[in-house]
């Protein structure tokens, strides 16, 4: 091969004694550097198939010398990342509610663990910001259905309300209009009695009429003077805050319709610790009683 | 391409009262009109000089070096709470302490404003007097300078360096070249060595560096400045100037015509030529072409071929020419510091002439002032108590049971103080508006922040509707020293429904 070298006269590099027309076709080799990389990267991969999962197999694939697999690499870092917060999430599962909420060091991981819990598993209907929907309540405020102590959330946490857990809170008002239990005249004027609590309605009469029903129909529960009772999760309905609407047609609703929200219970499905961290969070955004 | 060595001129007679000229057959190496951009790089075999500008380089060579290696070391007390290691970048607690400066995170402005000061120094410098940083406080050129003077005591100066490479490999040659390289790596652990002082509190990490207890990361980070500064500064030396660095194609645009460069008096110098001692043929100029001013040079080039851009202006070829200039009995600086503008004086018949005061240096020295005194006021008035407050966007704000509204902050409280201090938090601007701040043990009458620290607090702020004017209010937050009195006012806004 070597007495047959031709070399380009102009370019003075070696062709390939390929030509066509007249044109000959040079030899330039690829620099050495790239060749060597290139090597090094084949040897690599041989190597990588041996040492690491690599090749598809019918029902599995090969799983490589060391056995190494993302999964479990996660699976090692929850681990991990358990493992780190184990201290503060012992002395939480051990801790009552009160008294996380006075260690200020608990309090602050508390917070930060309750703010991810309740981004995932409640903001759907509270809303990221706690701040609720119609029909789900605003958890920043100060007025609570159920109670805001934090006994009180951590109960209904745990069991839910209207849930399919035995111990869930539970209240029933009665459809008085679907139910015909008051004429449509009378719901109108509890409507307007109710609105009169706050200050928000606008006919006298109508509402003076509806005292009178509403003392005997309503006050069971919501007390003579409308501000509800916590105990039977009957809601306050003399102050500012309406969780269906403080509309006249919204009130009537309620009435004629009831209303039945429903909250599921997470005992079962959120451990110990994460629900004393729901709670305290829930009961630091400002309505906490 | 290295056949060099020093001959002695022929016509030397011993003992004639004045020495011989040492004449050099040394090549630059970087000559420009033979490079190839892929040349492998040749050793530059720099002779050592001995004049004005090698003593100054000796000197600052000392003092930066000796600034480097002590001010770790330097103690500046700061009261109980604080280190008292004078220069401190504390990463882990986040400071960085300057003698009396000391600066958090959110006040690295003034790092900024002191590259930008450093910036314009260089600016400034560089068009009055060239490539002085390159020349002689560079790092790379003191260590470098450092490497070849170690370099020098144990191989000997050029040509036994020229003869010991060539030389067949013997105990002596091992020795030599162990000696050097040992003394090399010496310096480059002791220059990492140096360097992670900066970063914890020099006297103990000096002891747990060797007791083998101090941080893997200390460990990691001397070994690769070993690498470095033995690469550097044993091997890539003027490869690092001429092909790493960006300065010195920067530096091409802060120069002009009015700026010292070392420059060669081709005018008077012209034809170069060898001679008889004592003798000065009318047909040569000032040059004997012993070229020594190519056998000192640490960059490879040949200062005669004109402004290049491998020099640093290290001012050895003025040096070496100097005492070759002394020698034969001619008059000095015939390489020398000189303006591109006063060679065309000296041509046209003019007298040279420095001017310092140009538009470009007048304008460099103005922003340093500028920058300098912005820096000044702001660290001279800055406070040591520092209020930021985020309102919560979501949601917007809570209306209340008795149909107040109720918006919340983040208030996050700087104490730069030494010691705890003790806050009130009041509100201007909100008719009504009530406190109420997140927390068993704080409440807006006394806010406690610990000294040195940043504390975080969740406040309500809760207003009747009937103080809203629309839906957004101002809102201003006073948090007042309840020592001092110091208030820092931070405004903000209240939101309410439409």
């Amino acid at each position: 091969m070597a007495d047959n070298k031709e070399v380009d006269q102009v370019s003075g590099t070696e062709t390939t004694g390929h030509e066509w027309d007249g044109i000959k076709e040079l030899n330039t080799p690829l620099p050495r550097w790239w060749l060597w990389s290139f090597y090094a990267c084949c040897i690599w991969a041989l190597a990588y198939w041996i040492v690491m999962p690599a090749w598809p197999l019918v029902s599995s694939y090969t799983t490589g010398v060391i056995g190494y697999s993302s999964r479990a690499q996660l699976a090692e870092s929850v681990a991990a990342a358990r493992a780190a917060q184990s201290s503060y999430l012992d002395r939480i599962e051990s801790a009552s509610l009160e008294q996380i909420a006075q260690d200020s060091e608990l309090l602050n991981f508390s917070l930060a663990g309750g703010r991810s819990a309740f981004a995932v598993n409640c903001s759907q209907c509270h809303g990221s910001g706690a701040a609720g929907f119609k029909g789900f309540p605003n958890l920043n405020d100060d007025n609570w259905i159920w109670g805001g102590t934090l006994e009180a959330i951590g109960q209904t946490i745990h069991y839910g309300i209207r849930s399919d857990h035995d111990e869930t809170r539970l209240s029933d008002m009665p459809a008085f209009g679907s139910d015909e239990i008051l004429p449509r005249e009378d719901i109108n004027d509890v409507a307007e009695f109710v609105l009169s609590l706050s200050s928000s309605g606008s006919d006298a009469e109508a509402a003076g009429r509806g005292e009178v029903i509403f003392a005997e129909q309503c006050a069971a529960c919501h007390m003579e003077d409308g501000t509800g009772n916590q105990e039977l999760g009957a809601p306050n309905l003399s102050d500012a805050i309406w969780l269906y609407g403080g509309e006249k047609t919204d009130v009537v609703e309620t009435i004629a319709r009831s209303r039945a929200g429903m909250m599921p219970a997470w005992t079962d499905r959120l451990d110990e610790t994460t629900i004393k961290q729901l709670t305290v969070y829930v009961h630091s955004l400002g309505g906490g009683e | 391409m290295v056949e060099q060595a020093v001959v002695q001129d022929a016509t030397a007679k011993p003992g004639d009262g004045r020495e011989s000229v040492d004449r050099s057959d040394a090549e630059p190496v970087n000559k420009k009109e033979v490079r190839s951009l892929y040349q492998k790089r040749i050793k530059i075999y720099p002779r050592m000089a001995r004049g004005v500008f090698r003593r100054l380089k000796w000197i600052i060579m000392a003092a930066t070096l000796a600034v480097y290696y002590i001010t770790p070391w330097l103690r500046w007390d700061r009261g109980p709470n604080a280190p008292d290691q004078a220069v401190l970048i504390d990463f882990p607690g986040r400071r960085f302490y300057f003698f009396f400066i000391e600066i958090w995170p959110q006040e690295v402005y003034y790092v900024t404003g002191l590259l930008i000061i450093a910036a314009f120094g260089l600016f400034l410098v560089t068009s009055m007097a060239g490539r002085v940083w390159c020349g002689y406080t560079c790092p790379q050129t003191v260590w470098t300078d450092l490497f070849i003077a170690v370099e020098r005591y144990c191989q000997g100066d050029r040509a036994s360096r020229i003869r010991l490479d060539k030389a067949p490999w013997s105990a002596n040659k091992i020795a030599r070249k162990a000696a050097t390289h040992i003394s090399w790596l010496i310096i480059g652990a002791g220059t990492g060595g140096a360097w992670v002082f900066y970063f914890a509190d020099a006297p103990t990490l000096a002891v747990d560096l060797v007791t083998f207890s101090a941080p893997t990361i200390a460990y990691i980070t001397i070994a690769v400045m070993t690498f470095t500064t033995y690469l550097l500064g044993g091997f890539a030396r003027e490869q690092v100037c001429t092909y790493m660095c960006p300065w010195p194609r920067i530096q091409g645009g802060l120069l002009d015509e009015e700026s010292l460069v070392i420059s060669y008096n081709e005018d008077r110098g012209e034809p170069r030529g060898a001679r008889k001692k004592g003798t000065h043929p009318t047909a040569l100029g000032d040059c004997v072409a012993c070229n020594q001013c190519v056998a000192v040079c640490p960059m490879g080039i040949d200062i005669r071929d004109g402004q290049q851009l491998e020099c640093i202006t290290c001012a050895l070829c003025i040096d070496a020419c100097n005492t070759v200039m002394a020698k034969v009995g001619l008059p000095p600086n015939l390489i020398a510091y000189d303006t591109l503008a006063n060679v065309e004086r000296v041509r046209e018949g003019a007298k040279p002439r420095l001017r310092l005061i140009r538009p470009r240096t007048v304008i460099y020295s103005g922003l340093i002032v500028l920058v300098g005194a912005i820096m000044l006021f702001t660290l001279i008035t800055r406070s040591d108590l520092d209020v930021s407050i985020l309102r919560d966007r979501n949601p917007l704000f809570v209306t209340l049971s008795d149909g107040s509204i109720r918006n919340g902050y983040t208030v996050k409280i700087i104490n730069k103080q030494h010691a705890p201090r003790h806050f009130t938090l009041a509100l201007e601007g909100l008719s009504g508006a009530a406190i109420d701040i997140v927390g068993a043990d704080v409440t807006a009458e006394d806010i406690l922040v610990g000294p040195d620290n940043l504390e975080s607090f969740r406040v309500f702020v809760a207003a009747p509707r009937s103080a809203l004017e629309g839906s957004s209010n101002d809102l201003r937050f006073l948090v007042i020293d309840q020592d001092s009195g110091t208030q820092v006012t931070y405004d903000s806004v209240f939101r309410g429904p439409e």
